[in-house]
């Protein structure tokens, strides 16, 4: 049987966040990152011998116009034993995401047309400026890098995108647009800083991918 | 130890000469900055401010906190503390705009002129000074102190892990590479040994409130274990309230519970130890935002931040006034 959670304590902030991880990630775009505003309501069942199941009504905000909200229902499945699977997520928005198209289109040809591979570092700075031409490359990692914590989130953490170290663009010659990203992430109920790698491609019509990812030793950001 | 006032009032009015002095308090700020910024306030505001040095850094840098009375001898008081993780500036940041604050509505703001006529204030802006300066040379994301740790090439105690409250048990590393390392022993810390003291030896301090970025979160005892304090009702009541204050500007929404159901098992904390010291009102605040900008929170949310943070403190202050124990 289901047992109700209190919404803003964990463990329903924890399995909030994956569910909006691995949300932005799926709907995300250079245009649109999806944050967490609000856990309406949560509950928390234990499936014998498969794992443990949060049902979560939460509201997301757009970033960065965070006056854009809209409701979504989310379902996470924690695997029992096995640590390598990531957990299930599934969800349902409702109504619409603001398009993003056009702005989506102009980012694509900008980079495109760039004579030089795009490279940059410390996005947002440390007093957390983010300039508005690196405003999509600042998003496009904050939904590709839903995808890292969805992959590694369990019950005991709770991961955040804290920055990104470095981006450099990778030349392609198909229509993809690659970005290798060194971001680090922030695991909340350890409090470390994590390094991590992420190749990421995207295409306006076929979403973000992140193709290649990997943990990095501590000392790589410093 | 209280500086000479007049060596304070000499070295500020020097500095006065080369530099017009209009502090942003919508920017962050280095360390010598912040620390000019406290002596401006000790003398524009002189009648009540007072700067004390209540110890020093493991790397030597003092540790200033401001003392707000109106006199009176050994008066019942608040401690307030900000950046005892370095990482966590817009902690910092609010502090020395509550500062200022107090300090400019006294006299002008019923409720602060009333508590000040009856309580002392000590606040504390920067608890970790040696953490702050490298988060601006080094490392932005660094939390800890700077201390070297005997055997091991990492550096650093997580000063919220250090305080002698349920001190070795859950929630805290024994790794010194760890981000949340609680050190050899309780106290191993200078700034932690030092802030302990100040509170032993005032022997009048009645609530112990420190700022922590990020999460929006206002929290009460216990971390280190997953029980009720005693006066959970009082405290989770007040923190509502409070909650309800800093909603009421912004629209910020603050979650009110203990540390341990809230977030996390965590030994070690602050309030933890304030606490079971016999201090009631004890609460650990988690400032803007929720993940978005997480510790890179922009400058121009700096002062939003502050604001609302301060009609939560201040519905605090008022209940602590009016219900002594």
């Amino acid at each position: 049987a289901a047992m109700e959670l209190p919404p803003s304590h964990q463990p329903a902030t924890r399995a909030a966040a994956l569910a909006v991880g691995y949300i932005s990630y799926r709907r995300g775009s250079p245009g649109r990152g999806l944050g967490l505003r609000a856990v309406r309501h949560a509950s928390g069942q234990d499936i014998d011998g498969v794992g443990r199941k949060y049902h979560l009504d939460l509201v997301l905000e757009d970033i960065p116009d965070k006056d854009s909200t809209v409701n979504c229902t989310a379902e996470v499945l924690y695997h029992l034993g096995n640590k390598n699977i990531a957990p299930d997520v599934q969800f349902t928005i409702e109504g619409e995401l603001k398009n993003t198209d056009e702005a989506d289109n102009i980012f694509y040809n900008r980079i495109k047309s760039l004579e030089k591979e795009l490279v940059a570092e410390n996005i947002p700075d440390s007093h957390g400026n983010v300039s508005p031409e690196m405003e999509p490359i600042h998003l496009l990692a904050w939904v590709a890098s839903g995808y890292v914590i969805w992959q590694n989130s369990t019950e005991n953490t709770k991961f955040q995108l804290a920055q990104i170290k470095h981006v450099k663009q990778v030349k392609r010659s198909d229509e993809y647009l690659e970005f290798d990203y060194m971001i680090l992430l922030h695991e909340m109920v350890s409090q470390e800083i994590i390094p991590w790698q992420m190749t990421v491609l995207w295409h306006p019509q076929h979403g973000v991918q992140v193709t290649q990812d990997s943990r990095q030793p501590k000392h790589a950001a410093e | 130890v209280v500086l000479d006032q007049e060596k304070q009032d000499m070295a500020y009015s020097q500095q006065r000469e080369r530099s017009s002095n209009s502090f942003n308090y919508g920017t962050y700020h280095s360390l010598d900055s912040i620390y000019a910024e406290l002596d401006h306030l000790a003398f524009e505001y002189s009648n009540i401010v007072s700067k004390l040095q209540i110890g020093q850094s493991y790397e030597k840098r003092p540790l200033y906190v401001l003392k707000f009375s109106t006199g009176g001898r050994h008066r019942p008081a608040i401690w307030i503390d900000a950046g005892i993780h370095s990482r966590e500036w817009v902690t910092q940041a609010s502090a020395i705009w509550m500062a200022k604050k107090i300090a400019s509505d006294y006299g002008k703001d019923p409720s602060i002129t009333s508590l000040l006529n009856k309580m002392d204030v000590f606040l504390l802006p920067v608890t970790n000074p040696d953490g702050y300066v490298f988060t601006h040379t080094t490392n932005r994301m660094w939390r800890k102190t700077r201390s070297k740790n005997q055997g091991s090439r990492c550096v650093g105690v997580d000063p919220n892990r250090n305080w002698d409250a349920g001190f070795g048990g859950p929630g805290a590393s024994s790794n010194p590479c760890s981000d949340s390392y609680r050190g050899p022993h309780a106290n191993s810390e200078v700034e932690v040994k030092s802030v302990v003291d100040f509170i032993k030896n005032h022997g009048n301090i009645r609530a112990f409130l420190t700022l922590h970025s990020y999460s929006q979160l206002l929290m009460y005892p216990y971390g280190y274990k997953c029980t009720e304090p005693a006066d959970q009702a009082e405290l989770d009541a007040l923190g509502r309230a409070a909650a309800r204050s800093i909603q009421s500007l912004y629209g910020t929404t603050f979650t009110v519970g203990s540390i341990c159901n809230t977030i996390y098992q965590a030994s070690g904390g602050s309030i933890d130890w304030s606490y079971d010291y016999g201090i009631k009102y004890s609460f650990a605040f988690e400032l803007r935002d929720t993940g978005n900008y997480g510790f890179l929170l922009p400058a121009n949310q700096i002062i939003p931040t502050a604001e609302e943070t301060w009609l939560g403190l201040k519905k605090i202050l008022e209940h602590v006034r009016d219900n002594p124990y």
